[in-house]
């Protein structure tokens, strides 16, 4: 440790306050990042960090926000050690704040350890690639979009769509199939409003899985850099929790939205250049902070997956925050009004979702052998059907060929039977059932993503024709 | 020694003085972790660095050290099936001196300095050497790799020996007393020198027919792809270092998913390459600055991975080199030239990104290598391009059409109804048909230039058609023109469409695409035929051909396909007239 650390220097030198930031003069020996204690005239105490440092003054982001600060009578102690937070295994079925002191009204923490939130890169070289397929039990993910361990997913949602719903339900049902290993989830709220803060909390007691839930809490009310921590407590708690103790983490970080709003706070109050739309040029990488901290490490059996949720301002993907954050996570499910109008439930519009690690999860001994050329035959038939119903706008149902009537229906009944479910928690195979049964409805001519020896096993016709064939695969 | 101390930090970039006598881009240590950085600015005794690792808890007035070297990497043997960070630091080194995750202040040799390689000598004593010549070959794998003198560097053999060393150990003396060990170190930023360009006239052979057949590249050529999220850029560029017929390729992650480096690490040992049926990873050098690491490093990657593939060419090697994705890597300067205060041009980047853009994809080519022996070498890079929102219209896109020669327009309509390659046809383009021409004339077929036309043609007429489809419907439509649109259907999905993922299919011969587009057109003009005949249309849809052409791309056996040519043919001759 630098003997500077154990040096105490308060300062009364605050010249200037602008938005979150201060500036304190003539600061010595302050380093990059580190963390501040200021305390007001009456006493508070606020936290800030030190975002720029030069001979003049350095620049302190405070998380609680500066109303109340004054020139005069505000001093600042420079602790001299970045950002950190106690992390132990006690720390599952608390609440925390987004700087990560306690707000249940419980006892402190006694830590196992002392992190700095901002962690650091993890080598490339010690990944392990994600293999293990979760079953989430909803289709759209499992059939279409297969989520697996040490991925980050994150789900695109609209004003008014119930992403926390499905968020819910993804973390309520979420299973490797055959193991009974110890889970945890992290979850991490940011700028949320208490009424969906307490949606999660009361689906969690519900089903009993409050006690293996670690909680960051900063809801609408609460000071807006504070959201800058939180996601960095959560991933730091997260990673201790999945590479000190091995559990398999679940990371829910809603809504990261509010995150950027609180990034672009910042980069406006220092009077940045401003890249897209007002946000910092160095969101993606600072995103990438935070998106990367996901996957699993060689030798270790814990892991992370990380479910951000975010709310596309006006619907818009490609809007900064959901666009950048494609670039960053492994996929997307996208929920869309159109759908959600059209009574599905969960509204997944399944054309834009995408999961880049599917094909590690899927597949003979993990999912089915079929379920690739599967996945790739509802695609390419709803997509078609989906065209054609905007044909049908213009010219009416009457001008379209008889194959083309049964790709109408093909859609009709995809959005109505595979991806609608309500409540089901249905297995990978219940899933794969359904398909068929909607491949039935087309030619069998016309099912060319999936392998003729695939056709004949699973196929319901084909399945009739040799009556005596054996379903292996139902009910394991 | 140049040293001075630490007067602003702000991020990635921080500012010393009492730094002069400094040049731009020397090496510096910074503060007690000895982080290293690059002078990016000079200003009186000022200078403006720019750190390779994160600054957190570097303090003003930490000492700051010039190394007075520019920024280099290692060439020599030891370089294949390695995978480095963004400045050549060995990632699997590193993971051993400080475990899961990436510590600050670790440095590591970019070769492996303990490693004995058998050096054979091509030389003896009293030959007259140039640089770029060959004094020896070291077999890495079942590479050879040569061993030349640096560039700038001559003389006549006083020593030379054989045997097994290092590669800090000496192998050849020279009259001058110039002692030369196996490795050779260049400065990332300056190209490294070479006799002539010459025109790109062959083909990169990709076995993916919306790359061969329709846009090419060539060995020497600069392609680029962009495409929003998920539109496959990652599987492309994955695609191309696989099976690109190029004995080696450098790929370089550049600020992107870790877990996808992962996958090329754990399947590139195990792929063969279709051609010389060795492991892929032993002709591939990996460069992994992931997104979350530090951004200068970002920047620093390509031109680490451009040096690593120019030393290559210069043994007169062809090398295929994958970015992936220089969208981040123009950030990276973007963010280094905010830091800089400096007056912003388009979306923020800084004025001179449109130069470094051109100068980078400039350093491909194909040319005649230092050296006696004449040997040519190449260098074909493939940039990915991310566009925010999929605008094709932002900076990056638009500065770097200006330089590349092939345009792999992904689409996101395409991504989301999963036709894959996303390759958009009717934006695309390749400026090298008339280059590589001639080779397809002789090692393909005569017509394939005709084939392609014709088949591009169609495509272009099937967007017309559909405009009117979408208006009056597809019954209003005259039999020729719904022949259109049944080709263009197999066009797109029997020919177009590749799974990156099949067993048989990811990788397609080029004598096979040239057949499966044949017997697609094949089709076509025989049902024209027909139809002039006056059969209709009906009869030759309901044959049974659309299925046998869907499966085209399973056919094991290039005979196979060719086989299909005359089935077509025949079936639709058949045809006799309705009544």
């Amino acid at each position: 440790m630098k003997d500077t650390s154990l040096l105490t220097k308060e300062y009364r030198t605050i010249d200037y306050v602008s938005g979150p930031l201060i500036f304190v003069n003539g600061v010595l020996g302050a380093s990059y990042g580190e963390i501040v204690k200021i305390t007001l005239k009456d006493g508070e105490v606020r936290t800030g960090q030190v975002l720029d440092i030069s001979e003049e003054h350095a620049v302190v982001q405070v998380f609680e926000g500066t109303r109340g600060i004054d020139l005069v009578g505000t001093t600042a102690r420079f602790i001299g050690e970045p950002a950190r937070i106690n992390v132990s295994k006690d720390m599952l079925g608390r609440i925390f704040t987004g700087v990560g002191t306690p707000r249940d009204g419980g006892p402190d923490i006694i830590p196992e350890a002392v992190l700095d939130i901002a962690g650091t890169p993890i080598n490339p070289s010690a990944r392990d690639k994600p293999a293990d397929f979760i079953q989430t039990g909803m289709s759209a993910i499992d059939g279409l979009n297969t989520l697996v361990r040490g991925q980050k997913l994150p789900i695109f949602s609209g004003s008014g769509l119930p992403a926390s719903k499905l968020a819910a339900q993804i973390a309520r049902q979420a299973k490797v199939r055959g193991e009974g290993e110890e889970f945890a989830v992290v979850f991490v709220a940011m700028g949320i409003t208490h009424k969906e803060a307490s949606f999660f909390m009361q689906d969690f007691e519900r089903t009993g899985a409050l006690d293996r839930v670690v909680f960051f809490m900063n809801l609408a009310d609460d000071p807006t850099v504070e959201r800058l921590a939180a996601p960095r407590c959560g991933l730091t708690v997260a990673e201790f929790l999945a590479f000190t103790h091995n559990l398999h983490v679940l990371v829910i970080l809603t809504d990261m939205i509010n995150y950027c709003e609180a990034l672009r706070e910042i980069s406006t109050a220092r009077e940045e250049v401003p890249g897209r739309r007002g946000y910092p040029g160095y969101m993606y990488t600072d995103l990438a902070s935070i998106y990367e901290r996901a996957g699993r490490l060689k030798g270790k059996t814990g892991s992370i997956t990380q479910i951000p949720i975010l709310t596309m301002p006006d619907d818009d993907i490609t809007h900064p925050v959901p666009d950048l954050t494609g670039y960053i996570t492994e996929g997307q499910i996208v929920l869309s009004r159109d759908i959600f109008r059209r009574g599905s439930d969960p509204p997944v519009d399944a054309l834009p979702c995408l999961s880049r690690l599917m094909n590690l999860g899927i597949g003979p001994g993990k999912t089915r052998e079929d379920h690739r050329g599967v996945a790739d035959q509802l695609y390419a038939s709803y997509a078609y059907g989906r065209d054609l119903r905007r044909l049908v706008a213009i010219v009416g149902e009457e001008a379209l060929t008889d194959l083309d009537r049964k790709y109408l229906k093909f859609a009709d009944g995809f959005e109505r039977q595979f991806i609608t479910q309500g409540d089901d928690d249905r297995s990978i195979e219940t899933t794969l059932a359904i398909a068929w049964d909607l491949f039935a409805t087309l030619p069998v001519d016309e099912l060319k993503r999936i392998k003729r020896e695939h056709i004949r096993k699973y196929h319901p016709a084909a399945k009739e024709a040799a009556a005596d064939a054996p379903d292996k695969t139902s009910g394991s | 020694m140049i040293s001075g101390t630490i007067s602003r930090i702000s991020g990635p970039v921080i500012m010393a003085k009492g730094m002069k006598g400094s040049k731009m881009y020397d090496v510096v240590k910074v503060g007690a972790e000895a982080l290293r950085g690059e002078i990016i600015r000079l200003e009186g005794d000022e200078a403006v660095i720019q750190v390779y690792e994160d600054t957190t808890g570097l303090t003003l007035g930490e000492a700051v050290e010039n190394t007075e070297t520019p920024l280099s990497v290692e060439l020599g043997p030891g370089l294949l099936a390695s995978i480095y960070d963004g400045v050549q630091r060995p990632l699997p080194v590193l993971l051993k001196l400080s475990g899961d995750f990436i510590g600050r202040g670790i440095t590591a040799p970019g070769l492996d300095r303990s490693k004995k390689w058998a050096f054979a000598p091509s030389v003896k004593n009293g030959d007259t050497l140039g640089h770029g010549d060959v004094i020896g070959t070291v077999k890495e794998f079942q590479f050879e790799h040569r061993v030349l003198v640096p560039p700038k560097v001559s003389g006549k053999v006083t020593e030379i020996r054989a045997g097994s060393f290092t590669v800090e150990e000496i192998v050849c003396v020279l009259d001058n007393k110039i002692r030369l060990p196996m490795m050779q170190s260049w400065p990332v930023r300056i190209p490294r020198p070479h006799i002539k360009k010459l025109d790109p006239l062959l083909p990169l052979i990709t076995g993916q027919r919306v790359f061969d057949c329709m846009f090419p590249v060539t060995k020497g050529g600069t392609a680029m792809i962009p495409g929003g999220f998920g539109t496959g850029k990652t599987v492309s560029e994955q695609t191309l270092a696989k099976w690109s017929d190029t004995q080696i390729v450098v790929y370089i992650g550049c600020g992107e998913r870790g877990n996808e480096m992962t996958d090329v690490l754990e399947e590139f040992p195990e792929l063969v390459d279709p051609r010389t049926k060795l492991p892929l990873i032993e002709r591939t050098i990996l460069i992994a600055n992931t997104s979350n690491m530090p951004v200068a490093a970002r920047e620093a990657s390509i031109y680490t991975g451009i040096t690593i593939a120019e030393y290559f060419r210069d043994m007169g090697y062809d090398v295929a080199l994958l970015a992936d994705s220089t969208s981040r890597w123009g950030e990276a300067l973007r963010e280094v030239s905010g830091r800089l205060e400096e007056m912003p041009g388009e979306e923020g980047y800084p004025a001179y990104l449109a130069t470094r853009l051109s100068a980078f994809y400039e350093r491909a080519g194909r040319v005649i290598c230092l050296g006696a022996g004449e040997r040519n070498g190449s260098i074909t890079v493939v940039g990915a391009v991310s566009p925010p929102g999929g605008d094709f219209s932002e900076p990056i896109t638009q500065n770097t059409l200006r330089v590349v020669g092939t345009f792999w327009a992904l689409d996101t309509n395409l991504a989301y109804r999963r036709h894959f390659p996303s390759v958009n046809w009717i934006k695309s383009y390749s400026l090298y048909l008339d280059c590589i021409s001639e080779w397809y004339d002789k090692n393909i077929a005569r017509d394939w230039r005709e084939l392609r036309e014709k088949a591009m043609y169609l495509l272009q007429k099937e967007v017309e058609l559909q405009e009117i489809v979408q208006l009056v419907g597809p019954d209003a439509l005259p039999d020729s023109e719904k022949a259109i649109l049944d080709v263009t259907r197999m066009i797109r999905e029997d020919f177009l469409q590749q799974s990156a993922y099949s067993d048989t299919d990811s990788f397609c011969p080029i004598e096979k695409q040239y057949l499966m587009l044949k017997v697609i057109m094949t089709y076509y003009e025989q049902a024209n035929l027909a139809m002039n005949r006056g059969v209709s249309l009906r009869q030759v849809q309901v044959l049974p051909l659309k299925a046998t052409i869907g499966r085209m791309k399973d056919a094991g056996e290039v005979d196979e396909v060719r086989k299909m040519i005359d089935e077509v043919t025949s079936a639709i001759a058949r045809l006799e007239v309705e009544r």
